[in-house]
């Protein structure tokens, strides 16, 4: 294989806390700071570190990349893995550490990144991909392909912002996807969209996976880096944990330990905040049983007024595949906008889940971002009832049970079918 | 690119290195070079968006220097009896106004730039500086607009242009560098302190009143002169006029101002690629 095309060394890397982006120092602090540095070198106090303001979001991560191969990042959010992204694409630079890139570092998923609404579909395809890295002789070359792949080519001389989001998302992708880059970078949690761009981007992935050109990707579905990884690395709390076949890695990550309640340090955002287990008198209920209903209850905090918030849950599977999900939209309630803290019950009915393992995913979302993920906020196992289905001492098959009806009569004896009377 | 990367990539050399920002890595042409059309891009978009949705379009960029100009005939001109080197005061502050809408518009612009670009910055990665650099760029369109109405109004008070005319190309060049270095300083420091966006607008109109935009050089004592001369601008408009008019040079001043916006702009430039690796985790 020889070098390896993309050589992660020892990296670090250190954040203030309130986040990146919300640190806007002003200038008179620092005037004051400026002024006062004499003083304080004159009277020997340097200014303290403060350590509780820092947060290493990586801390000396190490790993190689072949050529050719389909590297999976997985782990809990905050981990770290969209870090690690930014760091190997060089929009941020490391704290300690170093990486050698043998290629060019392409991101599949800025979608979208320096569109501008006034611009028509044929002006953003070019400053788009521009800005992605390519040269104008080379968008000329793949425009056809691009503007066929995301089906605009009636409406690529009409400003973006006419668009319907669907066409603006499917343009945006069609740019990243042409993109030829040796290293292709993934991050699932950006692909906001809706299901069909999801699906259209994991084929896409696939495809790219094909080509042999080297490709990380961050994703939350197990599945997925099952079936499109060679070879997947674990985050925990910023440190490399795990490495090898994305299999063992994808299991190592979900088995991890049963967690039937969840609690998240306060982050100013919009976040879920806790959730538990329980019956549905509101008592803890670590070991629900599947005849009987229990409840997830969510609390999560709004800290301002959040028009167009929505909430949902989502069962899982160990392997992280989802069996299905749910919101209150669903049954027509409209989750609350106002500033405050909230207790969401979502009551999953019993005879719906067989006994095993799941795992419960969060999401709270605004029609722009993904506002939290939990994925999974917890797991837990379901434990066999009083059911029928247990009492005929049988193995089921599958994850969920469904009383379908069923009717059984007496055949009619053969001959006897269309004799008329 | 065409270039032939699979081969280089074969190479133990590596394509890009990353490592901790230490600001002091040397200036990397070759891939400068690679991203000269999304500089094209960026200058493109600036201008094509400016005036769209307006009514009067690139009539803007005439518009502005021109009522100030006669703003300033008005009050200055006629009214405070300011006197302009021999020349028709309109013609002498449109010669003043031109380039320091320039110079102040581009400033402004550029300053402004980074943080109006923060969702490109925090998501993907290019030479930093074409974003500023863009800015002025852009600047110029409006430059060379609003200079087609100097001829105009030339010709109204029948004068022609001097044959040192030509020497406007190295001035605005020079002009462009000047803005440039100041706007990358002002956008790196508006990324850490927002209070920039706010002093520049502010600061570019106390400046206006530092250089002989609306009023000659030759009102500030022989004394102060030199001193005067280290505002990068006041060696270059007095020379614009001068260019364009066939009026005496003031080589000292110009070379004065030139050395000492030449050093502005170096500063500028530096403290920018300082702090440029840091632009996505502060902004």
């Amino acid at each position: 294989m020889g070098t390896p095309i993309i050589r992660v060394q020892g990296i670090s890397k250190r954040y203030s806390i309130g986040g990146p982006q919300q640190r806007v120092e002003h200038l008179r602090e620092a005037i004051v700071d400026l002024l006062a540095v004499p003083f304080r070198t004159l009277a020997g106090i340097g200014r303290p570190p403060a350590p509780s303001e820092e947060f290493w979001a990586l801390s000396d991560v190490s790993f190689d990349v072949e050529r050719g191969e389909v590297l999976g990042v997985i782990g809990a959010n905050g981990a770290g893995k969209s870090t690690l992204l930014k760091i190997i694409s060089r929009v941020t630079a490391p704290t300690a550490g170093r990486i050698e890139l043998r290629g060019r570092v392409g991101s599949l998923l800025e979608v979208g990144t320096g569109f501008h609404p006034d611009l028509t579909g044929r002006e953003n395809v070019y400053l788009n991909g521009t800005i992605l890295g390519m040269r104008k002789r080379e968008i000329d070359r793949k425009f056809d392909e691009i503007v066929a792949f995301a089906g605009v080519e009636a409406f690529i001389d009409t400003p973006v912002k006419r668009y319907s989001s669907g066409m603006y998302v499917r343009l945006a992708f069609a740019v990243a996807a042409h993109l030829d880059t040796e290293i292709v970078l993934v991050d699932e949690v950006l692909a906001v969209g809706d299901a069909e761009f999801q699906k259209r981007c994991l084929g896409k992935m696939g495809d790219v996976a094909r080509s042999g050109r080297t490709v990380l990707f961050v994703s939350h579905n197990m599945g997925a880096v099952q079936r499109l990884c060679t070879r997947a690395i674990l985050l925990e709390g910023g440190r490399l944990s795990a490495e090898g076949d994305p299999r063992a890695v994808a299991g190592t990550y979900l088995r991890g330990p049963q967690r039937v309640r969840y609690q998240a340090a306060r982050t100013g955002g919009v976040q879920l905040l806790e959730a538990d287990i329980c019956d549905p008198e509101g008592r803890p209920l670590p070991n629900p049983l599947c005849t009987e209903p229990f409840v997830l209850q969510l609390r999560y905090v709004l800290p301002e007024p959040s028009p167009g918030t929505r909430i949902g849950i989502g069962i899982l599977t160990p392997d992280g595949t989802p069996l299905f999900t749910s919101n209150p939209l669903d049954v027509l309630v409209e989750p609350p906008s106002a500033p405050g803290e909230y207790v969401a019950r979502v009551v999953i009915p019993g005879e719906t889940l067989l006994a095993g393992d799941f795992h419960a995913a969060v999401c709270l979302w605004n029609q722009a971002d993904i506002l939290d993920l939990q994925e999974p906020a917890l797991s837990f196992t379901v434990h066999p009832g009083p059911s029928p289905l247990y009492l005929q001492g049988l193995e089921r098959k599958g994850v969920v049970q469904v009383a379908c009806r069923w009717e059984i009569e007496a055949a009619a004896p053969a001959g006897h079918a269309g004799t008329l009377r | 690119m065409s270039r032939a990367i699979g081969v280089e990539a074969q190479a133990e050399a590596p394509w890009a290195v990353v490592e901790p920002d230490r600001g002091n890595s040397p200036v990397d042409f070759r891939e400068l070079w690679h991203y000269r059309d999304l500089l094209y891009f960026l200058t493109w978009r600036d201008i094509s968006v400016r005036y769209k949705q307006t009514v009067l379009g690139f009539l803007w960029a005439i518009l502005q220097p021109f009522l100030s100009m006669v703003v300033f005939t008005v009050f200055l001109g006629k009214l405070a009896g300011v006197p302009s080197d021999g020349v028709p005061y309109p013609v002498f502050s449109y010669l003043g106004l031109l380039p320091w809408m320039y110079f102040a518009g581009a400033v402004t612009r550029s300053g402004a730039s980074v943080v109006g670009s923060a969702s490109l910055l925090t998501r993907v990665y290019f030479p930093r500086v074409l974003v500023p650099l863009s800015a002025t760029l852009s600047a110029l369109v409006d430059f060379a607009i609003s200079a087609l109405v100097l001829g105009g109004l030339m010709a109204w008070y029948g004068l022609a242009p001097a044959a040192t005319t030509v020497l406007l190309l190295p001035l605005a060049a020079l002009t462009a560098v000047v803005a440039t270095g100041i706007g990358m300083w002002l956008a790196a420091l508006n990324v850490r302190y927002r209070d920039v966006q706010y002093a520049v607008p502010f600061l570019m109109q106390l400046w206006m009143f530092a250089t002989p935009v609306v009023y000659p050089a030759s009102l500030v004592p022989a004394a102060w002169r030199p001193l005067y001369a280290l505002n990068p601008m006041t060696g270059v408009i007095e020379g614009y006029r001068a260019a364009v008019l066939g009026l005496p040079w003031d080589w000292t001043g110009l070379a004065l101002s030139a050395v000492s916006g030449l050093a502005l702009a170096a500063l500028g430039a530096w403290k920018f690629r300082r702090m440029e690796r840091t632009f996505a985790d502060v902004i």
